[in-house]
């Protein structure tokens, strides 16, 4: 009984809604932009936060970082990275021995001018492995990479990054053969590197030209101890067994440096994970700040439907004193009122999905920032708009349902 | 027959300020079913409370109403409604249809708050309509209705539930003469032919004169109970 009521109920409301269209969508408007307002802001905070975990990913997630550490000598205490104590033997020491690591690459950087004709450019210039670009995850443009080959014969050819291409060659010129000097030394140019990107700090990785390690060591860096590396890149197996492998290459090095129990490492072990769920982390709260301002248009909304609500029962008392006649019990009168509200809050939440979808796709196309539908967000905003209706109306309809019978009938 | 209502020693009691006022005072007398009474009286003299009272609407101050072997002056506001809604139909003087609403959806509304199955609410709805006479103007709105059709329409959504009373307050009260004899003449019609029991409170003499039974107030109190003569009406009606 209690099923049928309120179905007819709906039904009757429905039809109300429909009869009155221009004064149900001016009721229902706090709510169609409550609701359109919090579905834009979840798109657009959510393709803003995808955008970002993208950038972060193209870093690799699953690599990790080992630099020299600070060491202590004679009490002053250097920075990190300030001392070479890292050395090849420790890079070949991780790739033997940690389980979750699947490559490990190393390399030395300093800065040096490239002359190309009568172009020049000062550049990162790194001496690495061959298996960099597999750590990195970093394809090749166009040309190959330097091999073992290379690497055993110090070899001096060298693989160009996005920008230091564009600093020495004019568009369209093919620079795979070509002979550059890189700090005197002539160099040919075997490849070229697609475009990376910036970091999340904003440092150019594309501002880069690769050599093999040896080649850089003996020719281009002149590093006072040979066999010493600034950097090791690590990639592990995945990014679930990130810290797992992180644990691995702290043991082994601490074996091979003999640092004991109570001494501090002289290395570091740093991962992009970190930035990454940081990030993660930032852009959630950014999405829900997005959507709690939204949402305080809804509860605006929410007032509205109250409002034609409390003068809807002013001006139905005569209706409603002769349902009660007729045999309404107070409740009955409380459930209709209570279904009429969560009909127009439902039927405004609805438009309103509608609309916020719509926005969404303008948003999109018209600034052309990444923006994500997310479904569950306008289920979500359904639900909150008709449990606002609901909470709303409760106040009116309570109002209604304890009007004196008598009182009603009488009233004009 | 038997006894469908008493009432004994009623009186309600109003607060105006500090003091209270008795609408209706000691008022004591007992309908059977089948019988036709008028309750009339000046204004202010306590027949729509009265009327409150009986209809289940109100709850006497002190005093006892029995209606069907229910002691109806305890019980909770919940039952009171459910009584209303099997038992008793009202006829009011303005008709209080809904607007907008379709005069079968008007018969139906008391249906609402009934257990009955959709389908069979339709057919008792058609059922009632048809009793009046009006089955032909079943999915017209109260606007597109005469004055004696609307409250031709209110006694159809009185009747809907088979009560076993009728409440009539100035049934006629908005209407022209020759409509409101018509209305009178149904209503007769009704209690002569199914036994229905009615109640009409009314300060017009000539509506009284439809009655078998004439209960008069006067400030709240019981003036002449008398049974009447049995009457087909005014001269006017065949």
């Amino acid at each position: 009984m209690r099923a049928k009521f309120i179905v007819m109920t709906a039904t009757l409301a429905a039809t109300a809604v429909w009869r009155n269209r221009l004064r149900s969508v001016l009721t229902m408007l706090g709510v169609i932009f409550g609701v359109a307002a919090v579905i834009a802001m979840v798109s657009v905070g959510e393709g803003a936060n995808r955008f970002v975990q993208a950038q972060i990913a193209s870093l690799g997630t699953n690599i990790l970082f080992v630099i020299p550490g600070a060491i202590t000598s004679g009490g002053a205490r250097s920075g990190w990275g300030m001392r070479s104590t890292l050395t090849v033997a420790d890079a070949q020491a991780i790739q033997r021995e940690a389980p979750s690591v699947l490559a490990v690459s190393y390399a030395n950087r300093g800065v040096a001018q490239v002359v190309f004709g009568r172009k020049n450019w000062r550049t990162a210039v790194q001496g690495t492995t061959p298996g960099y670009l597999g750590v990195r995850d970093w394809p090749l443009a166009s040309g190959r990479f330097f091999n073992e080959h290379d690497e055993k014969g110090a070899a001096r050819v060298c693989v160009l990054g996005k920008t230091v291409l564009e600093e020495l060659f004019f568009p369209g010129q093919d620079p795979v053969g070509a002979t550059i000097r890189i700090g005197n030394v002539p160099f040919r140019v075997i490849g070229t590197l697609a475009a990376k990107g910036q970091t999340s700090w904003g440092q150019d990785q594309d501002d880069v030209v690769l050599m093999p390690f040896s080649t850089a060591e003996r020719k281009v860096l002149g590093r006072e101890i040979l066999g010493t590396v600034q950097f090791i890149y690590v990639k592990a197996r995945s990014s679930q067994v990130l810290d797992r492998a992180q644990a691995e290459i702290e043991r082994i090095l601490r074996r091979t440096h003999n640092i004991g129990d109570r001494e501090e490492d002289d290395f570091a072990v740093r991962g992009l994970g970190e930035i990454a769920s940081a990030s993660q982390a930032a852009g959630k709260v950014m999405t829900r700040l997005l959507a709690a301002i939204a949402s305080i248009s809804l509860l605006v909304g929410g007032i509205g439907i109250m409002n034609i609500l409390l003068v809807s029962v002013t001006e139905r008392t005569r209706e409603i004193g002769l349902r009660m006649a007729v045999g309404a019990k107070s409740r009955d009168i409380l459930t209709q009122f209570l279904v009429e509200a969560a009909v127009i809050s439902g039927s405004g939440g609805l438009i309103g999905v509608i609309l916020g979808f719509a926005v969404t796709r303008v948003v999109e196309t018209v600034t052309e920032w990444p923006v994500v539908f997310v479904p569950a967000s306008a289920a979500a905003a359904l639900v909150f708009a008709a449990a606002v209706g609901i909470f709303f109306g409760y106040y009116p309809a309570h109002r209604a349902s304890r009007l004196d019978p008598i009182e009603a009938l009488r009233f004009e | 027959m038997s006894e469908l209502l008493r009432v004994e020693r009623l009186t309600r009691l109003y607060r105006v300020g500090e003091i209270g006022v008795a609408a209706v005072s000691d008022v004591s007398f007992a309908l059977e079913r089948g019988e036709f009474v008028a309750i009339t009286g000046p204004s202010g003299s306590g027949k729509s409370t009265l009327m409150h009272i009986l209809g289940c609407l109100d709850r006497p101050t002190s005093g006892e109403y029995w209606f069907k072997g229910e002691k109806v002056s305890e019980l909770s506001p919940t039952r009171l409604a459910q009584i209303r809604n099997r038992s008793i139909g009202f006829v009011f003087q303005s008709f209080s249809l809904l607007p907008r609403t379709s005069a079968l959806e008007n018969v139906e509304l008391p249906l609402y708050y009934s257990p009955l199955p959709l389908a069979e609410q339709r057919r008792a709805a058609k059922r009632a309509l048809a009793q009046v006479g009006l089955s032909d103007r079943a999915s017209h709105s109260p606007s597109q209705l005469s004055g004696g059709q609307q409250q031709r329409v209110a006694i159809a959504r009185a009747l809907v539930n088979e009560p076993d009373l009728l409440l009539a307050d100035e049934p006629t009260g908005n209407l022209d003469s020759q409509s409101g004899a018509e209305i009178l003449s149904l209503v007769a019609s009704l209690n002569r032919e199914r036994g229905l029991t009615v109640v009409v409170v009314t300060h017009d003499p000539t509506v009284a004169a439809w009655a078998r039974r004439r209960i008069s107030l006067r400030d709240g109190r019981v003036t002449e109970d008398s049974a009447l003569a049995f009457s087909d009406g005014p001269s006017l009606s065949p």
